[in-house]
């Protein structure tokens, strides 16, 4: 038996009884997991369909959902839920991208499904305008509130520069693996929220982050050790100005764009090409990849772009 | 009629307004729609009656029901609609429970001389200074004070305590509600009033309704004149005085064979007592009644009631403690007019018609109405006030209008709500992240829904916000975010007078739909 397997069983028996496990030791264990990485591309580029007949298209080019979920393991989709607004408002992620990544998910043999978010705005009309509540139940996953601080659990950022410690949602800690689903969009003050910046809807106080350095916190959780299987991003439809919650559907372009990476600061500076922002204007991602987060070079990678 | 039926009917019903009434103060989760709610309300008195007074209109109406209501069947409201008389029927027969020897009522004499100038002096302050006599006096507003300060807290207690136990076994479909606690002084009139409405239910019945409450002794005044009437049938009586031993509003002389109908609730218990069935309830034939009035005890409850008034300047003394510093701002906020929520039309339209009654500090899903300690001066204390330390009054949120039972808050439509200026945002510069600190934050421009505060280029490569006065429309979305302490850099100042929001003008972006990926 591997370490790696011995540790997953033991962890899987430490859930099943529930309580008796205590809570101080296991998050440790659970960080250890590596992220998988078996995929045949560093990124799919999926551009010209609905999100989600373009994610149907994505996965398949990594391998399918499989590549990333085992038989019975408990999946976290992280979206982006933190406006009450409309969909087409582009402030969250897309409910129909969700619906079907739930979908894959669950062929895939994932047990559980948990989707949540740490909103900004009122969470239950959050997580209800956005549409993601509907469609993510509708799939059949579990929709998890984010709003109290008793769901977040104290970790370490052993390397971090600014942040060394976080709190973050527990749904974190007890899933098996983590789906990253950022909405690529305009943030008026770091210049563009996408994958790293997603973190912020995991962890419960955020004006830590505001008042130290925002930049170099953002980059600093990317060392934590439970990082995402996979990031997708939407950029189905972009908010291209006054984000991060946008004011009218003038703040909106519609792009019809898909990636899908395994690494997210890859899919940053994607993300900031998309939005015509040059990758050293939003500063986390080459913070983040001098720290050895991910690669900025997107001419080094192996990435396939699909037109539909 | 000497039928019990009549008793179990006026439980039955008491029970159900009771039922409705509790809900809808601990309707946390906001499930209840609004209109039912409207329609639980319209009977109050005082709330029906400050909503005509400003509006005009029959939907306004319930207290004229209510007026006509007692004029034919005496004071019913009290024991079938009044949320706190139902209340004090429930803690009265828990006192009997306790104390079941102690033979708790009887025939006492009505304390006419105080509770006629309660009433006197609440119309007096009403119709002269306002409506704080009401605020303090009016049943519905005391009851929903006790639900919102006392009952709501230990109900999200208890919801939280089975969230946690329901998320050890992975459901979630209880979740976590914080609990908000409020101003210790704001805690001071409802912890007096509890404790004296609390005291007399328990020991004496009805003596806070047959004393103080002003509504109760209106209602009695014209249930002198009313058609139905609870009555003996003095050939039948045999002078038992079982009747006035079960009369909790003590109103039952036997041995005259009087009954005070300006005290009595018509709770229809006589009927049930009496084994000759001697007591009746049914249309009553006319009787003079003469009162006498003394005017020193009249000086003395005067007295003793502004002594009553100044419980909560006695009370001021306390403050809150400050927050930690986890990195000093410097400059403190210039608060110059306290904010109060949409609808309200300004400070003074609406501090004159809340009671306090705080039904929107229990509805508000964002918890950012709090009751107020002095920001609207120490008379109008408890009503609600926008407190952006706590909360942040949502953009897309008419919860508080909606629910209104006085008209304190005014009928508004969401899109005018959304262009309804309660305050405006001040940015002080030198309290701000991005100069204290040189690093980017822009946590209040991220949080503004009409972009009003927004990023403007600054050293560097950082951005700074800025403020459009015209279009923000005082969310405190901003003040709620800012993580600087322990002053905020950015903080709304109360409108006065709210104000009409310019609309946010928005452009198409110069990005347009790719064709292709850009690298």
């Amino acid at each position: 038996m591997k370490r790696r397997d011995f540790l997953r069983t033991s962890v899987g028996a430490g859930l099943a009884t529930g309580a008796a496990f205590s809570f101080c030791g296991y998050e440790k264990l659970f960080a250890s997991l590596p992220s998988t990485s078996a995929a045949k591309y560093d990124m799919v580029a999926v551009m010209g369909g609905k999100p989600d007949a373009m994610f149907d298209l994505g996965i398949q080019e990594l391998g399918g959902m499989g590549t990333f979920i085992k038989k019975g393991q408990k999946v976290l989709i992280k979206p982006n839920i933190g406006w009450d607004v409309i969909p087409e408002m582009a402030a969250n992620t897309n409910p129909l991208l969700i619906k079907r990544i739930i979908e894959h998910c669950f062929k895939a043999g994932a047990k559980e499904v948990y989707v949540f978010d740490h909103t900004l705005d009122n969470w239950v009309n959050s997580y209800k305008n956005s549409g993601i509540e509907k469609a993510a139940k509708s799939a059949g996953a579990k929709v998890v509130p984010g709003n109290s601080e008793n769901y977040y659990q104290q970790i370490e950022i052993p390397g971090g520069i600014k942040l060394k410690t976080a709190k973050v949602h527990e749904l974190l800690l007890e899933t098996d693996v983590f789906i990253n689903v950022p909405v690529l969009k305009n943030h008026e003050s770091v210049q563009m929220s996408c994958c790293l910046k997603n973190n912020m809807g995991l962890v419960w106080d955020r004006k830590y982050w505001h008042s130290n350095n925002l930049n170099q916190c953002i980059a600093d959780y990317a060392l934590f050790e439970k990082k995402p299987a996979l990031n997708i991003i939407d950029c189905y439809n972009v908010m291209v100005k006054h984000g991060p919650q946008g004011v009218s559907k003038e703040d909106v372009v519609e792009m019809k764009s898909l990636m899908l990476t395994t690494d997210w600061v890859a899919g940053d500076a994607a993300g900031a090409r998309m939005l015509g922002v040059p990758v050293e204007r939003v500063e986390y991602i080459p913070i983040a990849h001098k720290m050895g987060l991910g690669n900025i070079n997107l001419d080094s990678l192996n990435i396939k772009k699909i037109k539909m | 009629m000497r039928s019990p039926i009549l008793r179990r009917i006026r439980i039955v019903v008491a029970a159900l307004v009771f039922i409705c009434f509790f809900l809808m103060f601990i309707d946390f989760k906001s499930l209840i729609p609004a209109n039912y709610k409207d329609s639980i309300l319209f009977f109050q008195f005082i709330p029906s009656l400050l909503k005509f007074h400003d509006l005009g209109t029959m939907a306004a109406g319930g207290f004229l029901i209510v007026l006509l209501l007692t004029l034919i069947t005496g004071r019913t409201y009290c024991s079938f609609l009044c949320p706190l008389g139902i209340g004090q029927d429930i803690s009265s027969r828990i006192g009997g429970r306790i104390k079941k020897k102690f033979k708790r009522y009887g025939y006492k004499k009505p304390f006419t001389i105080v509770r006629y100038s309660i009433l006197g002096i609440t119309v007096v302050v009403t119709m002269v200074w306002g409506v704080y006599a009401l605020t303090l006096l009016d049943p519905y507003s005391i009851f929903g004070r006790f639900m919102t300060y006392f009952v709501k807290p230990v109900i999200l207690l208890l919801n939280n305590f089975m969230a946690g136990i329901f998320g050890k076994f992975d459901n979630y479909s209880l979740s976590h509600v914080p609990v908000i606690g409020f101003s210790l002084v704001a805690y001071s009139i409802p912890v007096a009033f509890f404790i004296l409405i609390g005291t007399l239910s328990l020991t004496k019945g009805r003596l806070y309704c047959n004393m103080i409450c002003p509504v109760g002794t209106f209602l009695g005044l014209l249930s002198k004149i009313s058609i139905f009437r609870i009555k003996f049938n003095d050939s039948k009586c045999t002078r038992c005085g079982r009747c006035a031993l079960g009369c909790k509003s003590s109103c039952i002389d036997f041995l005259k064979h009087d009954i005070d109908t300006s005290r009595c609730v018509d709770c229809f218990n006589c009927i049930n007592t009496c084994q000759e069935k001697a007591i009746s309830y049914g249309l009553f034939k006319i009787k003079k009644e003469v009162h006498e009035t003394d005017e020193s005890k009249r000086k003395f409850v005067a007295g003793s009631l502004m002594l009553l008034f100044g419980l909560s300047d006695i009370l001021q003394g306390q403050s809150k403690d400050i927050p930690k510093p986890r990195k000093e701002s410097t400059v403190k906020e210039e608060r110059t007019c306290p904010v109060c929520p949409p609808g309200g039309g300004g400070i003074e339209d609406f501090t004159k018609d809340c009671t306090a009654c705080s039904l929107c500090i229990n509805a508000c899903p964002n918890g950012v109405l709090q009751p107020s300690v002095k920001q609207y001066g120490m008379a109008n204390i408890m009503q609600p006030v926008m407190d952006y330390h706590k909360g942040f009054c949502a953009y897309n949120c008419t919860v508080c209008i909606e629910i209104c039972p006085t008209n304190a808050l005014h009928p508004m439509v969401l899109e005018a709500k959304k262009l309804t200026q309660i305050g405006k945002a001040t940015f002080i510069k030198d309290n701000c992240i991005v100069k204290t600190e040189k690093t980017n934050c822009g946590a209040c421009s991220e949080s503004c829904p009409t972009k009003a505060v927004h990023m403007i280029p600054y050293e560097g490569n950082l951005v700074i916000p800025e403020v459009t006065e015209d279009i923000c429309i005082g969310c405190g979305h901003c003040e709620n975010s800012c993580p600087t302490v322990p002053y905020k850099a950015i903080f709304v100042n109360g409108n006065p007078v709210h104000m009409a929001a310019k609309k946010p003008e928005n452009e198409e972006s110069e990005i347009k739909t790719p064709v292709d990926f850009p690298f």
